[in-house]
């Protein structure tokens, strides 16, 4: 019976998380990439286990390729797949941050 | 602020006049450092000192840098915590007077370490420039530096460092797939014994209590890589291999962990890496036993002291849930929901609470574990890792 009200809790995380109209706030975003990205790319995004998401470290990729690489993460690598988690708008804004030097 | 908690209890405590009053001030009273532990505050780059008897904060310590995936080791007489920080930082902490000791930065990206068994030696992982440095326990000044260059020549971030008894460690290298032992015997010249093509991507290790059993997490196939160091000739084993053959591997939002695992009597209970399953390893055939369905991508496998329950948390999005394990039976017995991001779990030494960091709320609880409920709760700052002292006599991580 916990269980249910678990998973209920976990639905309702997820859908605080994404909003009705699938986009996720920008401020829940933020929070996704320091926190969860962060997790292997580190807190301040210099690289961890994962690469720097850092600008510099990015200067070689076009915001579209890197919201691709943010949807379908990158085969053979740890880099998860975050399409379904995530919307293609989402990535965009994810990616075009990174490449300016990602909001606190 | 921190020698004014002890202070303050002092002046308390003084019903003695003029000098002595004084003398009261200059000396905090005597205690012991066996109920008292560390909460990593991520973001800010401190930690709270904590007593876990009375289940509080006793203050908080600063100017640690960045403490994202920060972990702790303590010495062996439990006084001092030595942290390995994410921007390369070991800082080396007293308990007692709440302050830092020393604090060095040693390199530029680092994972976490290890104590030797003497107490004299701490050594730290690396992910830049890789492989692994250690330090005076004392002075922490630099005693050795190991690059980690794998076979195939390339520099190697390392992982799933612990101690082994007579002054070694074992870690993993991840970018070149070996295992390597650092053997540093009497002196402060490491000899390294290095086992190569053990899998591809080992993303964490760690070591039985008995010190028999290392094993390393793969991320690039599922399975694990084992070494019996109780062996005449220890060698590299598969183990567990092939658990998502034939099935979806879901995407893994967030590493498994294997610090702190779920070592049993027979039995480790570990995280499948893209399945939402603990897998039971029988430690006697070296088999798998069973695969036990739980809610998410498990990140923490951690068992009760007495190895009667193991206790689970997950990665993103199903990171608010806690499972427990019933171990005779190998099912979960009990799902809860502490709230939003529960980064970690640390069983007091003898097992008859638990603190578990909700990262998201900005709080740690406090639980009574046989009766599972909530006894107290910590006010912490976005809480990550929690580390009590009684770690200093135990063996691995």
């Amino acid at each position: 019976m916990r269980f249910s009200a678990a998973t209920f809790a976990a639905a309702a995380l997820l859908a605080s998380i994404v909003g009705a109209a699938g986009q996720t706030s920008r401020e829940n975003l933020v929070s996704l990439v320091r926190e969860d990205c962060g997790s292997c790319h580190g807190l301040t995004l210099k690289g961890g286990l994962g690469p720097s998401l850092l600008p510099g470290a990015l200067a070689n990729k076009d915001a579209a390729t890197l919201g691709e690489i943010i949807l379908d993460g990158v085969s053979g690598t740890p880099m998860p797949p975050w399409r379904g988690l995530l919307s293609p708008e989402d990535a965009r804004w994810i990616a075009e941050n990174l490449k300016e030097g990602f909001p606190r | 602020m921190n020698r004014r908690g002890f202070l303050g209890a002092g002046l308390a405590a003084g019903v003695l006049g003029g000098a002595a009053a004084r003398a009261d001030e200059r000396t905090p009273p005597l205690r012991g450092t066996g109920s008292l532990g560390l909460i990593v505050e991520r973001a800010t780059g401190s930690v709270l000192v904590i007593e876990t008897m009375q289940r509080i904060s006793l203050g908080r310590i600063d100017g640690l840098g960045d403490l994202s995936h920060a972990s702790v080791v303590f010495s062996p007489c439990e006084r001092y915590a030595y942290v390995f920080g994410r921007d390369g930082g070991l800082t080396k902490l007293d308990l007692l007077e709440m302050r830092i000791e020393r604090r060095v930065v040693q390199g530029g990206n680092s994972i976490g370490g290890a104590i030797s068994d003497d107490g004299r030696l701490v050594a730290v992982s690396n992910y830049e420039p890789g492989g692994v440095k250690v330090f005076d326990a004392e002075s922490l000044t630099e005693v050795a530096s190991i690059p980690a260059i794998g076979a195939n020549g390339r520099a190697s971030k390392t992982v799933g460092l612990v101690d082994l008894p007579g002054r070694r460690f074992v870690y993993s290298l991840y970018d070149a797939g070996e295992i390597w032992i650092a053997d540093f015997g009497e002196s402060g010249t490491p000899v390294v014994t290095k086992f190569l093509d053990v899998g591809l991507l080992p993303y964490d290790g760690n070591v039985t209590s008995d010190a028999r059993h290392y094993l390393a997490g793969l991320f690039g196939e599922d399975g694990f890589a084992h070494l019996d160091l109780w062996s005449a000739k220890p060698k590299i084993e598969r183990v567990l291999q092939g658990y998502n053959a034939g099935r979806n591997k879901i995407p893994v939002y967030k590493m498994p962990h294997l610090e702190g695992w779920g070592q049993t009597a027979n039995d480790l209970i570990l995280p499948a890496a893209g399945q939402h399953e603990a897998l039971v390893l029988d430690l006697e055939t070296m088999r798998e036993k069973k695969r036990i369905p739980v809610h998410g991508q498990p990140i923490f496998c951690v068992a009760r002291p007495d190895g009667r329950e193991v206790w689970l948390n997950f990665g993103h999005p199903q990171n608010d849930t806690v499972q427990i394990i019933d171990v005779p039976t190998l099912e979960v017995v009990h799902s809860f929901a502490p709230g939003p991001a529960v980064l970690h779990l640390e069983f007091t030494p003898r097992g008859h609470e638990v603190w578990i960091s909700v990262r998201d709320a900005d709080r740690v609880d406090v639980m009574d574990v046989r009766r599972r409920t909530k006894v107290a709760e910590i006010p912490a700052q976005k809480p990550s890792g929690i580390f009590l002292a009684a770690r200093a006599h135990r063996l691995g991580s």
